[in-house]
């Protein structure tokens, strides 16, 4: 009797890498077909709508740009951290925090000086902001081992409600017939976009971040430091390295760039400071992370395809395919990658019972 | 009429990437018998007590139970077989009741809960053994001994016929002891099979009725507790032949290089674990640590060396005061280490052989150009060490994981040489290995000590001792009980210094 089993790769192999989330994806998509049947709709008529919507056109892409950004950026925040195996959940109150701090420069700035100034004192204000609420557990960790996933969920609450209270509140536009958004921000205040498209300087900025990133986990002193932290406090410890300083560092950096994110949102994007400024970013950033383990070059990649499945859902929503359905679609798309994952660690045989 | 054992285990072969944790081990155990399984850490017991528990499969060799042969390739099929075991860290879920633990999860639990009945269940295993428990209290609001009660009445539970029970007197109090033993005994009168894995030789005297020493991974010994003492225990666990073959020394021992007075280790539980420490160690020597593991040997080397600070004494390097120095500061001093835990602590398991050849000096100058590290540098460097101390590999940017234990050893004990060490520390640099890579290991220490370093090895095994050390000093419960010439010494002496014997001869340190 043949039985299949599991038998962990020696190494890892390259083509397994390529191979494996091509085929999960194509599989997502045949089970997706067998669903969509199922609900009555035409699998053709919505998959050619889907790709329409996401990638057929030059628009599609730009939309597809648009969404992927702040996955790139968010998804770089949460991945140093947890390359140190600090599991920072807040980068959604991180990019509140980041965004609120971007517009009270803009807002109080962008009027009088130029994008040479302001731009640059957003970006630094979004990243003070975010890095103080990633900075707060990374104490509280340090120090007294407080349990840092529990603190940076909670402090995305705290976030997401001092947003609130000025868009409701001191910051609202007198002229928005009581929507909860502050003024549109001057010119100056706003990232130069590509063409007549939405996407804008920030995917350079993400490109940027991503590529320090990489460099400096591969080839600085510091990033050598974050990867052995990262695999084994002992062996740090051993080495003589700092393990407090460096996990209140990690989460002040990790928390900066999340920053970042909501400030490239309001300036290139919104154009201003609104309520639910970012529609589960930071969550979502930290399944892009995971998907690229935690590769800075890969994380680009995955953040576009999780914008193509976000842009390609409203695309067939046009269909009368209802919402609930594309969210099984980009269910199953995440199931069958994560599911295929265990394709690259190990590879399948078939062991004949063994005869004793 | 010969009685048919409970459980049989022949020719039990298990190896593991570099090691041979059980090598053709046959292992007996009959009804009523408390079995003691004694040996030093990776000697192989928890190996193969993992494959009785149906945790591990073995290499080759077959197991009966009760006479039949039986496959154990899940830890469901074991205790089907009548086979429990009780690990260190207990599997009770804290939230739930003591009853819910119990009944909850057992084969013939009913699929419908009631709450009532399975307290009367719980009761009523309980008090056929004389265990007293309340069946309602929350796991989290018990002690460790209790906890670990409850555990024992989820076997009974189960049906065990064998209990396998993984050091249970290390969580335990004194009095908590005394009770468990009771509770045992009570089993073993109504029929029940204890299997101990223990290095504790007082309470195998007290509790065994037979024993069985096994060390690297063989069975070394095995009697029924009548025809044993403890100084026949000790001998059969350290040291199986004696070879008193010393290694011939070109120099005389140099100067005083480290001086530890009266040095007081915490542990990680907040207890005293170095109690009381001093010792010289000279430039050219190698002194070996002897003792029973746990006994404050971890926690020396590691104030030693900074990772671990103390609480009270001295440690003084070429007649300076170091205590307050940091790790790092230590190694620019020229205070090496390989501690036990090789990968883990010595070796980061997943980086590669070149990341980890700079693991202890990755600040040093030489390997960066202006800010960055320049990879072509730290790879001549780590090509360096492989060349020179015969690593085998297949990739330098492989992670270490992939070496063999010997080859892991030799990378990790090479670095910290050429790291030019003048005190060099090591902590059961042999465990594991076989013995073409141990050769190797100790020839290399040998070599830096004919170089003047100063070495402190931790040793258990002492066959090794006396091959390779210059003075030998044995803790016990946190003290250096005595400080030994290694050729003005004999095993017996060692051997009940190990298990708390005070010294009488004149050079009690």
């Amino acid at each position: 009797m043949a039985k299949i089993k599991l038998i962990r790769r020696e190494k890892e192999s390259p083509l397994a890498r390529v191979l494996v989330p091509v085929t999960s994806v194509l599989m997502a998509f045949a089970v997706g077909w067998i669903i969509l049947a199922l609900a009555g709709h035409n699998p053709v008529l919505v998959y050619q709508k889907l790709y329409n919507g996401a990638l057929g056109s030059s628009y599609a892409v730009s939309e597809t740009m648009v969404k992927a950004i702040p996955l790139m950026v968010a998804g770089l925040a949460v991945s140093l951290a947890f390359k140190m195996k600090l599991w920072n959940i807040g980068a959604e109150g991180q990019i509140y925090m980041g965004a609120l701090a971007a517009s009270w420069i803009a807002l109080n700035l962008g009027q009088s000086s130029g994008p040479w100034l302001v731009i640059p004192l957003m970006m630094i204000a979004a990243f003070a902001a975010g890095a103080c609420w990633g900075l707060v557990p990374g104490v509280l960790k340090a120090y007294w081992q407080v349990n840092e996933t529990i603190i940076t969920l909670m402090l995305n609450y705290v976030a997401i409600s001092w947003v609130d209270y000025l868009v409701f509140g001191p910051w609202k536009d007198p002229n928005s017939m009581g929507f909860p958004l502050t003024p549109i921000f001057a010119p100056a205040a706003q990232l130069p976009t590509w063409g007549d498209s939405r996407v804008h300087l920030g995917l350079i900025l993400a490109m940027v971040i991503a590529i320090i990133f990489y460099l400096s986990i591969q080839y600085t002193r510091w990033g050598y430091e974050v990867r052995v932290m990262g695999e084994s406090s002992a062996a740090a410890r051993y080495a003589g390295m700092n393990v407090t300083k460096n996990i209140m560092l990690v989460m002040l950096i990790s928390g900066g760039i999340a920053g970042i994110a909501g400030m490239i949102e309001v300036s290139g994007i919104t154009h201003r400071l609104q309520q639910g400024i970012s529609p589960g970013y930071g969550y979502t950033a930290i399944i892009v992370a995971w998907l690229a383990r935690l590769n800075p070059l890969a994380i680009i990649m995955v953040a576009f395809l999780f914008g193509a499945l976000l842009v390609g859902g409203f695309a067939v929503q046009i269909v009368g395919v209802s919402f609930s359905i594309t969210q099984v679609l980009q269910g199953t798309v995440l199931f069958f990658l994560l599911a295929g994952e265990i394709f690259i660690n190990y590879k399948v045989v078939l062991a004949h019972k063994e005869v004793l | 009429m010969k009685r048919t054992p409970v459980i049989e285990m022949k020719g039990i072969s298990k190896r593991f990437p570099g090691v041979i944790a059980n090598d053709k081990i046959s292992f007996r155990v009959y009804p009523g018998e408390i079995h003691a399984l004694l040996g030093e850490n990776g000697a192989g017991k928890s190996t193969l007590m993992s494959i009785l528990a149906g945790l591990y499969r073995p290499d080759n060799g077959i197991i009966k139970v009760q006479g039949r042969a039986v496959k154990l390739d899940s830890p469901r099929k074991a205790l089907e077989a009548g086979i429990g075991m009780i690990y260190q860290h207990f599997r009770l879920v804290d939230n739930f009741t003591v009853a819910e633990n119990i009944v909850l999860g057992a084969p013939k639990s009913p699929s419908k809960i009631n709450r009532e009945q399975m307290e009367t269940e719980t009761r009523r295993v309980s008090q056929s053994y004389g265990l007293t428990i309340n069946p309602g209290a929350r796991v989290h609001q018990l002690s460790l001994g209790e906890q670990q009660r409850v555990e024992i009445i989820k076997m009974l539970y189960r049906g065990c016929e064998v209990l396998i029970m993984d050091e249970p007197t290390t969580v335990l109090t004194p009095g908590e002891v005394k009770e468990l033993f009771e509770i045992l005994r009570a089993m073993s009168r109504q029929g029940k099979s204890i299997v101990l894995i223990t290095h504790k030789l007082n309470e195998v005297m007290e509790i065994a009725d037979y024993v069985t020493v096994l060390r690297r991974g063989r069975v070394v010994g095995e009697d029924r507790i009548e025809n044993l003492d403890e100084g026949r225990l000790t001998r059969m666990m350290v040291a199986r032949e004696v070879a008193y073959s010393q290694v011939k020394r070109d120099k005389s021992v140099g100067q005083v290089v480290l001086s530890v007075d009266r040095l007081k280790v915490q542990g990680d539980l907040g207890y005293l674990a170095v109690k009381q420490a001093s010792f010289d160690l000279r430039q050219g020597e190698i002194m070996a640590i002897a003792g029973v593991a746990g006994n404050g040997q971890k926690e020396l080397v590691e104030a030693l060396v900074g990772i671990r600070s103390s609480v009270s004494g001295t440690v003084e390097y070429q007649g300076e005061e170091i205590n307050h120095l940091n790790v790092r500061e230590r190694i620019s001093l020229g205070i090496n280490m390989v501690p036990e835990d090789r990968i883990g602590t010595g070796l980061v398991p997943n980086l590669s052989i070149i990341d980890n050849s700079i693991l202890r000096n990755y600040y040093k100058e030489e390997f960066f150009t202006g800010f960055f590290l320049n990879y072509k540098k730290v790879r001549r460097y780590t090509e360096g060490i492989v060349d020179k101390y015969n690593v085998y590999f297949s990739d330098l940017k492989h992670p270490v994981n992939y070496l063999s234990g010997g080859n892991l050893q030799k990378l990790l004990l090479g670095r910290e040489i050429e790291q030019k060490p003048r005190v060099l520390l090591a902590s059961y640099p042999v465990r594991g290995l076989d013995v073409a890579a141990a050769e190797d290991i100790y020839g290399l220490l040998l070599k830096e000590r004919d170089k003047g370093t100063a070495i402190l090895l931790v040793l258990e095994d002492l066959e090794d001792i006396f091959r390779i050390a210059d003075r030998v000093a044995v803790m016990y419960q946190g003290s250096i009980s005595g400080i030994l010439e290694v050729n003005k010494t004999s095993i017996d002496e060692i051997g009940s210094l190990m298990v708390g014997a005070q010294l009488t001869g004149v050079e009690n340190g």
